[in-house]
């Protein structure tokens, strides 16, 4: 036998299946699927990593399944945009299913054999959703999708809130898939033919093709979660168990971004330069928006959802510009905005699925999301501590980490643009670049205040210093994220020599060669412009570590003297007086203010037990949300008019209508 | 040959236009007794056409389709009515919702309405009952106005049978017949139908100690 990349990917789908079915016949017994079906699975997704891999540089390969209807086959095709996203799926998922291995425990809601099966149908799906070639595979495989991680976020069905989040979640998901079906429709352009292979050669007049691109946006982008699309993801992130956080959030996300990139540079290859505006503007209002709602979070998963939105904002937004530099012919420069989507990707995806699954290590030692309860957590579970200072390094942009590479290049291609042809947008460019870096530094701010509260400082509550470390298979998968973040950071030469042949499918150019020819230093247009060596500055960091940690060392220790002179007042310092969530975010909450909707409770000065509480929400619930949703219910009671309850009066309804059927038949 | 040929066809005229006269009675009649006889009527002069119709037309299975009629909508279902009014008591008088008279005109404007869009149909047909379509399809829309009109159960489901009867008179006139398996179905359809409907009578009548369907109206969800 002759095995092509495409079937041992199938294989790898095939098994994932297969293990989700085992997990039905160990429904309730934990060892069994904690310690033989997670690991399994994980070590599928190895090896969908390594197939992925090898088949990034290779021709497309195609395969037509005979599942599904009669004479409407699943049409499959593995080419370089879907590897890379295979390669996202696999790794991630590998160390995401390590960590699940040691998470899920007795008492989560859904008995553990079931969770197995949603688990891994829910990988199943992605994968197949990268792979499909034909709409209605794809849709299928979208809904799949939908459905398995809706069952994930509800394990815990019998909470309230999480029905509530899940319902929310369903809703979005559903709206969003019609959009994304009406876009098919469009493409295929009266043709009757679904197959991608079809509408690739369809030319689209450019009413129509705007129309496909309006509703793709609007379609993946619920899935997405742009503004203001948004609100299912902070309702269902800290709804479901932090491995499906991470799964939904550093993978499930990037489908979304995937079937953009799909649709909008392979099916529809015609662009139009207002797009790439539209884009710019919802992927940066979408970024500002949620980085500014991470900052004033008090739950860490709700914290960390609005901080992918933010990440999906910036991905919208570069996803923008490659539409802008191609639609004026400037190929080099679309290159490398989409290089810097799909690092970014790359990046996201490693470093919020160790945040969200670091986050679950905390939630499981502590039973607490809130950060007001949190603190000092380092000195309990450094081994969390330390992983996730990594994640949030990145997160922050940092180097030499994998977020500091994509942002920088993202902002590269911001910079780049001033040969653009309008001069308007020339001018409109350089202020959403200052758009960006006003995002990243927020995110830094917000990164700050994610570690700071939950792991530095002295802990908030007692039962904190109880606290237990992961156990086995969870570092397991988080030393594998670790690497993964780390590898991106510290190799970007070679990671952008495997996103080259994608942008070559997508573009027409790629950066492989320019990158190549420097080495070691990452240099992505050209050597007198800008370049970036991520060794240089591992070893700078490194030095001046030492050097700060040496001269600490000599000139500091040793030389403490114990002295209480003037104490301020102070006479101990304890964990009520070090700064909270709420705190630290107020800086954020006042510059900002127009952004939210507060509700605040100030004590007055003659309130026996003074209490201080403020509600941050989100303004598009109150002024989208809640009147769209009474509009639908005024609608539906109009229908309602339609029941009397009187048989006469529905039989003389069919009546009715049959005089009408014959009167129109007559004609 | 065509002196029979026309002679048929007149007697199918006529059985046709007592089926038509039949119906009209069926809007008027008050009492539900009288109903399951103009019932039983009806399925007469059905079973009488079906029989001059594959005379006519030398077609062997309308025989047998006559024969079905004639057991299930002469013999049986009228004997099943007459026992659940029995059962249940409800010989005499029902209320309609809309006054007779005013009925009656309705159903005269729903006879011209049917002749009007039969008419381009017959044309179309080869059959020697090309004419009686247009009074089948009118058989059809007043049993439907005497079903909603109607407030009482039992006349409703007599009603629902009559309308049965304008269809298979129709499907008769216009093609010679369905399909035996088709014409098979329907008949089970309606044997079943009005057993299920008995049942729901029983059951109306203990919840709501009539069976006045005006008080379904309480089972609305406000």
């Amino acid at each position: 036998m002759n095995w092509v990349h495409l079937d041992w990917v199938l294989l790898v789908v095939a098994a994932w299946l297969l293990i989700g079915v085992a997990g039905v016949f160990a429904l309730r017994r934990l060892t069994l699927v904690a310690r033989v079906l997670f690991p399994a699975g994980g070590a599928f997704g190895l090896l969908l990593f390594g197939v992925a891999l090898s088949s990034v540089m290779s021709s497309p390969e195609v395969a037509v399944l005979p599942i599904g209807l009669p004479s409407l086959p699943f049409h499959f095709r593995l080419d370089s945009l879907s590897a890379f996203f295979l390669m996202v799926i696999g790794s991630v998922s590998a160390g995401v299913s390590a960590f699940a291995a040691g998470y899920f425990r007795k008492g989560e809601g859904t008995p553990p054999g079931l969770l197995a099966l949603e688990y891994h149908l829910f990988l199943a799906s992605m994968a197949l959703v990268v792979l499909a070639d034909d709409a209605y595979a794809f849709m299928v495989m979208w809904e799949t999708m939908a459905l398995s991680s809706f069952f994930l976020v509800t394990a815990n069905h019998r909470i309230v809130e999480i029905q509530r989040a899940g319902y929310l979640y369903l809703l979005i998901a559903h709206i969003g898939a019609i959009s994304i079906l009406l876009c098919f429709g469009v493409l295929q352009a009266n043709t009757g033919d679904y197959t991608f292979a079809s509408m690739r050669v369809q030319a689209l007049s450019p009413f129509w093709a705007s129309v496909a691109f309006l509703l793709a946006l609007f379609g993946f982008g619920a899935k997405a979660g742009i503004v203001p699309l948004h609100v299912w993801l902070p309702e269902a992130h800290p709804a479901a168990p932090s491995p499906v956080s991470a799964l939904m959030s550093g993978v499930m996300l990037k489908t979304a971004i995937y079937g953009v990139l799909r649709v909008f540079f392979d099916l529809l290859h015609t662009t139009v330069w207002w797009w790439g505006l539209l884009l710019l503007a919802v992927g940066l209002t979408t970024a500002l928006f949620g980085v500014v709602f991470a900052a004033v979070q008090v739950d860490m998963k709700r914290l960390l959802a609005y901080s992918s939105i933010e990440n999906i904002g910036l991905l919208f937004a570069g996803i923008g510009l490659t539409v802008l530099f191609s639609a004026f012919g400037m190929q080099p420069m679309a290159a490398l905005a989409l290089t810097a989507v799909l690092y970014h990707v790359a990046s996201h995806a490693f470093f919020k699925s160790l945040l969200f699954v670091g986050t679950g290590a905390v939630l499981h030692a502590t039973g607490e999301r809130n950060l007001g309860k949190l603190g000092g957590l380092i000195r309990t579970m450094p081994w969390v501590a330390w992983v996730t200072l990594v994640a949030v390094l990145a997160s922050a942009g940092l180097p030499p980490l994998g977020g500091f590479v994509s942002e920088w290049l993202l902002l590269q291609s911001f910079l780049f643009s001033s040969g653009l042809p309008s001069s308007f947008l020339d001018m409109l460019i350089p202020v959403f670049a200052a758009l960006i870096a006003l995002i990243a530094a927020l995110a830094g701010y917000t990164m700050v205040k994610f570690f700071g509260v939950i792991f530095l400082g002295q802990p908030r509550e007692e039962k904190l210093a109880r606290a237990r470390d992961a156990g086995g298979w969870e570092r397991i998968g988080m030393a594998w994220l670790v690497g993964g973040c780390l590898a991106l950071g510290l190799f970007p030469v070679q990671f952008i020599a495997l996103i080259d042949p994608v942008t070559r499918v997508l573009v027409g150019a790629g950066l492989g060669e320019t990158v190549n020819d420097s080495g070691w230093l990452l240099v992505p247009v050209a050597i007198e412009r800008a370049s970036y060596g991520p060794a240089i500055f591992l070893l700078g960091v490194a030095a001046s570590f030492a050097l700060a940690f040496l001269l600490v060392r000599l000139l500091y220790h040793g030389r403490l003297r114990r002295a209480a002179p003037w104490d301020c007042g102070y006479r101990w310092q304890n964990a009520r007086m070090q700064d909270t969530a709420e705190g630290f975010g107020q800086p954020i909450r006042q510059i900002f203010e127009p952004f939210f909707r507060m509700e605040r409770e100030l004590p007055t000065p003659f309130d026996a037990e003074p209490r201080y509480r403020v509600s941050v929400a989100d303004h598009f619930w109150h002024w989208l949300y809640v009147p769209l949703g009474r509009a639908v219910e005024r609608l539906a009671s109009l229908i309602g008019l339609l029941q009397q309850g009187r048989i006469a009066v529905y039989l003389l309804y069919s009546f009715v209508t049959l005089i009408a059927v014959l009167v129109v038949v007559k004609q | 040959m065509t002196a029979m040929t026309e002679l048929v066809g007149q007697l199918i005229n006529l059985l046709a236009s007592i089926l038509l006269m039949l119906a009209f009675a069926m809007i008027s009649q008050r009492r539900i007794l009288s109903l399951i006889h103009l019932f039983t009527a009806q399925g007469a002069v059905l079973v009488a056409a079906t029989v001059v119709v594959g005379y006519a037309t030398q077609q062997p299975h309308l025989y047998l389709s006559a024969g079905i009629t004639l057991l299930l909508k002469v013999i049986l279902i009228p004997l099943l009515l007459h026992r659940v009014i029995a059962r249940l008591d409800v010989r005499w008088d029902v209320e309609t919702l809309i006054n007779i008279p005013t009925t009656m005109i309705i159903g005269i404007a729903l006879v011209i309405f049917a002749f009007d869009l039969a008419l381009p149909i017959s044309k179309l047909s080869v059959s020697v009952a090309r004419g009686t379509l247009g009074i089948a399809l009118a058989c059809v829309l007043l049993s439907f106005l005497m079903m909603i009109t109607r407030s009482k159960a039992v006349p409703q489901v007599i009603a629902f049978l009559s309308m049965e009867n304008g269809l298979f008179f129709a499907a008769t006139s216009a093609t010679y017949g369905m399909p035996m398996v088709v014409e098979l179905g329907i008949a089970l359809d309606v044997l079943v139908g009005i057993l299920i409907l008995g049942v729901f009578m029983f059951q109306i009548r203990e919840q709501f100690d009539s069976l006045d369907i005006s008080h379904l109206e309480k089972l609305k969800e406000d």
